[in-house]
């Protein structure tokens, strides 16, 4: 039932619209959800999986504050792994296979069940804006519905266009319609807009794969959530294998001989698409020496009564703009597939997004009030991106509305908080992805301390509940008894105990020593602790204390040096500056600074084309103007 | 502005004493840690201490240090001077091991964009410090544009290209782990990499140190028995260039008696005049000073008295300096000839007459004939500009040692990986390239990965 005004509407319901609805719903705003197909809400329309390097610390992120993906992929995990185990702890990062069914299906459970949140099925055509306001939508069918603040989460359905081959279609991922004219609305009003790309691959009928050709890969031994509520659904002995393969010469050649075919090769495509999600056209072609690319078989869905998911298995790095005889010679060739099927073809989709650059760093728009954007139309990738968005986007959208301080994530805090900052800062070109280097202080944000970092903040704008928060704090409280525990009790050079530590490699002791300081042994850990000494904590808080002790030296530089970037961060510069009065300031800067108007000197030092040394000339100029005052 | 920083504030060479100056609210305590004499942080303020500049049990120099605290200072922070005495690279050393001590780099004008910004200077002088950080601006581009074409940006350019890689290539470790195809770095390939990096920066800072005359000068030694002239060559040099000379106190390591400017590049004289005046066990230590400082020498000149036959002593002399870079010197050219010439046939020769000033011309030219000095463009290697490219690659070394060091306790890439992050930095830091995302860049070019 769709009432005519609300507190804040939402247009779009992918992950960046669900997280958004659900924040502001849940902080007690009359909200609505508006989707053009009910059956697409919480949809995956690419990969099976949540998760990955840095991808997978935004989940638990985004379930610190009080978001729902976390929870929502423990409900639907088919298997889960933690990456880069031996890598060191700052990248460790869950990646979990997802049911296709159950995440849209759970995620439409949770959101059916808030109150205060409506869900309309319809397009929205134009936006209602007065006085660099947003006042409303209008949809296709000419109705206008009224609100306060609008969140814009339109993925790929601004003028979407699939393409396959030289064919070219106006289109969303599933076939729907796309929305044709808010795009240009956004242009009129003085957004730039940009075009970009994307693809993924085919997906092929799971009865017609001789598995025994292939290579299993397996899940963890070891049980492993997203949200920090612990809540297991998955039977850690019935976890859905992936399957390994390669792609061989014989692929490669059908491919190279058929590159004009394809939508990318054959000049068919306007949008840039992603550096990090080449399509298997461009790996050939780019990386020419490599005789093989690897491929992953990952499941897609175990219900098998779904029309869209049941039948099917993704074909992770095989996405293509071939057409679709040349797709079933490439899918032929591949060791294990050569009698496969495909039931999806791959695809590219092109559509709109706009200059992330425009956006402030609650993501409300810098030209009209009240209308925040998040997702893909902010030009980034990924379920986790958007979802993380959506979530900055509905809580700031709310906390405005309350006239309450927005929340803001630093660089030193959060991945969202780098994100965040990476889009309106410095923009992008081709569709963003994380990755754990673009955080310079990744060592800070681990997967083991998201809650640590972010869940005082989730209480605090009321998406965390008191229940879960003291649950957390007895966590805070049992961190600081074990780091009292470790200081306080002591190992004795007896003849025993050196014997242990010989055996396990560790230079022997003259004097006693504290726990606290034999922790920090690089051969020691936890476990050897535990041979003098019984811990009763949880693996969790035991992971927390030993990293931190043993890698303090490392923790302390990395929080030294995000206190010399927050020194430049706490130095606002006032939003009504004119750089066109700054003296000597290099032209490019000025630029640079008029496009972005940073709120900090912090951020301006991060605008590329902006040098250490027009940040002096500003500092000054920012002094001066302050003793005129 | 909570960091401290430092800088060499007296001009190129210019003057017997060069002050290296240090302001920040850790200036202090930095000074303290390589300063022997007393202890600095309990002194007045205002007041200035005798005392040495240690390096790792190494006596640097002696120095006089004066203490300035906050807020009656030029910064208005608490500011540290150190007057040196040890020449060019005795002060180059010393900015050095305070950079190493937790001091940073002063850009230009930077100590009084400070006294600006605590309000130490008032507003009508504002502009004045823009154009002066400006001025910084251009001339760092300049100083950039030319270091850029130089061998040594060259060179610290591949080097930093290579950690580039190594670092993209633990990045997509990282960011793809299931790409199984990828070469995986390992601890035991990360270890020997940053050996060969290690070694390869060991020698280009040695390099730098050691041979680099522009910045060290040409360490000249002017030997012969006495009465041969010796003295008046050297006071013909002196006198020549009387407005930038100025006779130096002997310091720990050499008996450095003048420095003069050849086209910029200073001539850093040291005589051996001190060996004969005193008894024989004297004597003999002179000896063995003068031998060494021949090995040590960039340049040797021998001189030799034209209105004398050679005597044995001469000879010895020629013998020892046959295999250097020498010049044999005839001194008392206006005097009868009685050298034989064909013992010194082989060797480089000029005559001078020391009695004008003219007389010394012949050497000089023949100095910067055989150095290639007209072909240095000086500009090119400004005394600050060197010692902060040093200091910078001492900084690097230092974090790749961390790593490596790291790697040996095992710990995990993502840590080590932290250092040798540093180590790029501070090499791009040289050469003046702070480009954030060209890891990433660099990622997506060299790596075939993504769905």
């Amino acid at each position: 039932m769709i009432k005519m005004d609300y507190e804040i509407i939402v247009v779009g319901a992918g992950h960046a619209g669900c997280e958004a609805s659900l924040a502001s719903a849940r902080k007690n705003h009359k909200t609505l959800l508006i989707t053009g197909n009910i059956n697409n809400i919480a949809d995956m329309p690419c990969n099976p999986s949540i998760g990955g390097p840095a991808k997978g610390i935004i989940v638990r992120e985004i379930d610190a504050l009080g978001g729902e993906m976390g929870k929502n992929a423990d409900k639907s995990t088919l298997q889960i792994k933690l990456l880069n185990t031996k890598k060191g702890p700052a990248v460790q990062a869950l990646r979990a296979q997802i049911d296709k069914v159950i995440y849209p299906k759970e995620m439409v459970k949770t959101i059916k069940n808030t109150t205060n949140l409506d869900v309309a099925e319809a397009m929205v055509e134009h936006l209602i804006v007065e006085d660099n306001k947003i006042k409303g939508v209008i949809l296709d069918d000419g109705r206008k519905i009224y609100t306060k603040a609008l969140i814009l989460t339109t993925g790929t359905y601004l003028k979407g266009t699939v393409l396959v081959g030289s064919n070219k279609k106006s289109s969303g991922p599933h076939g729907e319609k796309p929305s044709k004219s808010l795009s240009d609305d956004l242009k009129k009003i003085g957004f730039n807009i940009l075009r970009l790309k994307t693809g993924t691959p085919p997906r092929i009928d799971k009865n017609t794969i001789d598995y025994s050709k292939l290579n299993v890969e397996n899940g963890d031994t070891k049980v492993h959530t997203f949200s920090h509520d612990n809540n297991v659904y998955y039977d850690i002995d019935k976890q859905v294998p992936c399957y390994l393969l390669y792609t061989n010469s014989n692929t490669h050649k059908i491919i190279k001989d058929n590159l004009n075919k394809s939508s990318m090769y054959g000049g068919y495509v306007e949008g840039i698409g992603p550096r990090y999600c080449p399509s298997i056209e461009d790996k050939v072609v780019r990386f020419s020496d490599k005789e093989r690319h690897q491929l992953f078989i990952e499941p897609e869905s175990m219900d098998l009564s779904s029309n869209d998911y049941g039948d099917t298995v993704y074909l992770q790095g095989f996405s293509t703009s071939m057409p679709y005889d040349i797709q079933e010679k490439m899918v032929n060739s591949l060791k294990g597939l050569e009698k496969a099927k495909i039931l999806k073809y791959a695809y590219a989709i092109e559509y709109d997004a706009i200059d992330s650059k425009q956006l402030k760093q609650t993501l409300e728009t810098k030209i009209v009030e009240n209308l925040y954007t998040a997702g893909q139309i902010n030009g980034t990738s990924g379920y986790e991106e958007a979802a993380a968005q959506g979530l900055m986007a509905g809580v700031n959208a709310a906390l405005k509305l309350e006239n309450k301080k927005p929340l803001i994530l630093k660089r030193n805090e959060a991945y969202i908080g780098v994100l965040i900052d990476d889009l309106i800062t410095k923009g992008v070109k081709d569709p963003y992805r994380m990755l754990t280097s673009r955080a310079e202080y990744r060592l800070l944000l681990r997967n083991d301390n998201a809650d640590i970092r972010l869940r005082k903040y989730g209480y605090d704008i009321g998406l965390i509940d008191e229940k879960k928060y003291q649950i957390f704090k007895e966590k805070e409280n049992n961190i600081s008894k074990l780091y009292k525990f470790l200081k306080e009790n002591r190992i004795n050079p007896t003849k025993e105990n050196n014997l242990y530590l010989k055996k396990i490699n560790t230079s022997l002791l003259k004097d006693s020593i504290t726990l606290y300081d034999l922790l920090k042994r690089p051969e020691i850990t936890m476990k050897e602790i535990e041979y003098f000494y019984k811990i009763p904590y949880d693996d969790e808080i035991k992971e927390y204390v030993e990293i931190n002790v043993r890698y303090e030296g490392y923790i302390k530089k990395a929080n030294r040096d995000a206190e010399k970037m927050l020194q430049l961060e706490n130095k606002l510069i006032p939003t009504d500056i004119d750089y066109q009065k700054i003296p000597n300031i290099a032209s490019e800067a000025r630029e640079k600074l008029e496009l972005v108007r940073p709120t900090s000197l912090g951020q301006a030092s991060r605008i590329s084309g902006v040098n250490p040394a027009d940040i002096s000339i500003l500092m000054v100029y920012l002094k001066r103007n302050e003793e005129h005052v | 502005m909570n960091d401290t920083i430092a800088a060499i504030s007296t001009a190129l060479g210019v003057g017997a004493i060069s002050i290296v100056r240090m302001s920040g609210k850790n200036a202090i305590s930095i000074a303290n840690k390589v300063f022997t004499g007393c202890d600095l942080t309990k002194v007045k303020s205002h007041t200035i201490h005798y005392g040495k500049i240690i390096d790792k049990n190494q006596v640097i120099d002696e120095v006089l240090i004066s203490i300035m605290l906050s807020p009656k200072t030029y910064t208005k922070e608490d500011i540290v001077e150190i007057n040196c005495h040890g020449g060019i690279s005795t002060t180059n050393k010393v900015l050095e091991i305070l950079l190493l001590n937790g001091a940073r780099l002063a850009e230009r004008g930077e100590f009084t964009k400070r006294a600006f910004l605590n309000g130490r200077i008032d507003l009508t002088q504002s502009e004045a410090v823009m154009d002066l950080i400006e001025s910084k601006t251009n001339k760092e581009r300049d100083l950039a544009i030319n270091n850029i074409e130089g061998k040594l940006s060259k060179l610290i350019e591949e080097y930093r290209n290579d950690l580039r890689d190594l670092i993209s290539n633990i990045e997509v470790n990282i960011d793809y782990p299931e790409y199984q195809d990828i070469e995986v770095m390992t601890i035991s390939k990360i270890k020997k990499i940053l050996m060969g990096q290690i070694k390869q920066l060991q020698k280009l800072i040695e390099e730098s140190e050691n041979k680099e005359i522009i910045k060290t000068g040409i360490k000249t030694v002017i030997i012969g028995r006495p009465n041969v002239g010796k003295s008046s060559v050297l006071n013909s040099f002196l006198e020549y260039d009387k407005a930038i000379v100025t006779s130096i106190e002997g310091t720990t390591r050499d008996i450095v008696e003048g420095n003069i400017y050849l086209d910029g590049i200073p001539l850093n004289i040291i005589d051996t005049a001190g060996i004969r005046k005193t008894n024989d066990i004297v004597e003999k230590i002179g000896v063995e000073k003068s031998l060494s400082l021949i090995e040590e020498a960039d340049l040797i000149l021998v001189i030799l008295n034209n209105n004398e036959k050679l005597t044995k002593a001469d000879i010895e002399i020629l013998e020892k300096t046959k295999n250097k870079t020498s010049i044999v010197v005839i001194n008392k050219n206006d005097l009868s000839s009685q050298i034989e010439q064909e013992k010194i046939k082989d060797r480089v020769v000029v005559s001078t007459n020391t009695t004008s000033l003219k007389g010394i011309d012949s050497l000089k030219e023949k100095i910067k004939e055989m150095f290639n000095l007209d072909k240095i463009e000086t500009k090119d290697y400004t005394y600050l500009t060197n010692s902060r490219q040093i200091s910078l690659a001492k900084l690097a070394l230092k974090s790749l040692e961390k790593a490596k060091l790291s790697a040996n306790n095992n710990t995990p890439i993502d840590m080590i990986e932290i250092d040798i992050k540093e180590a790029f930095d501070y090499l791009g830091q040289i050469i003046g390239i702070d480009y954030s995302d060209e890891i990433i860049d660099n990622l997506f070019k060299n790596f075939c990965v993504g769905k």
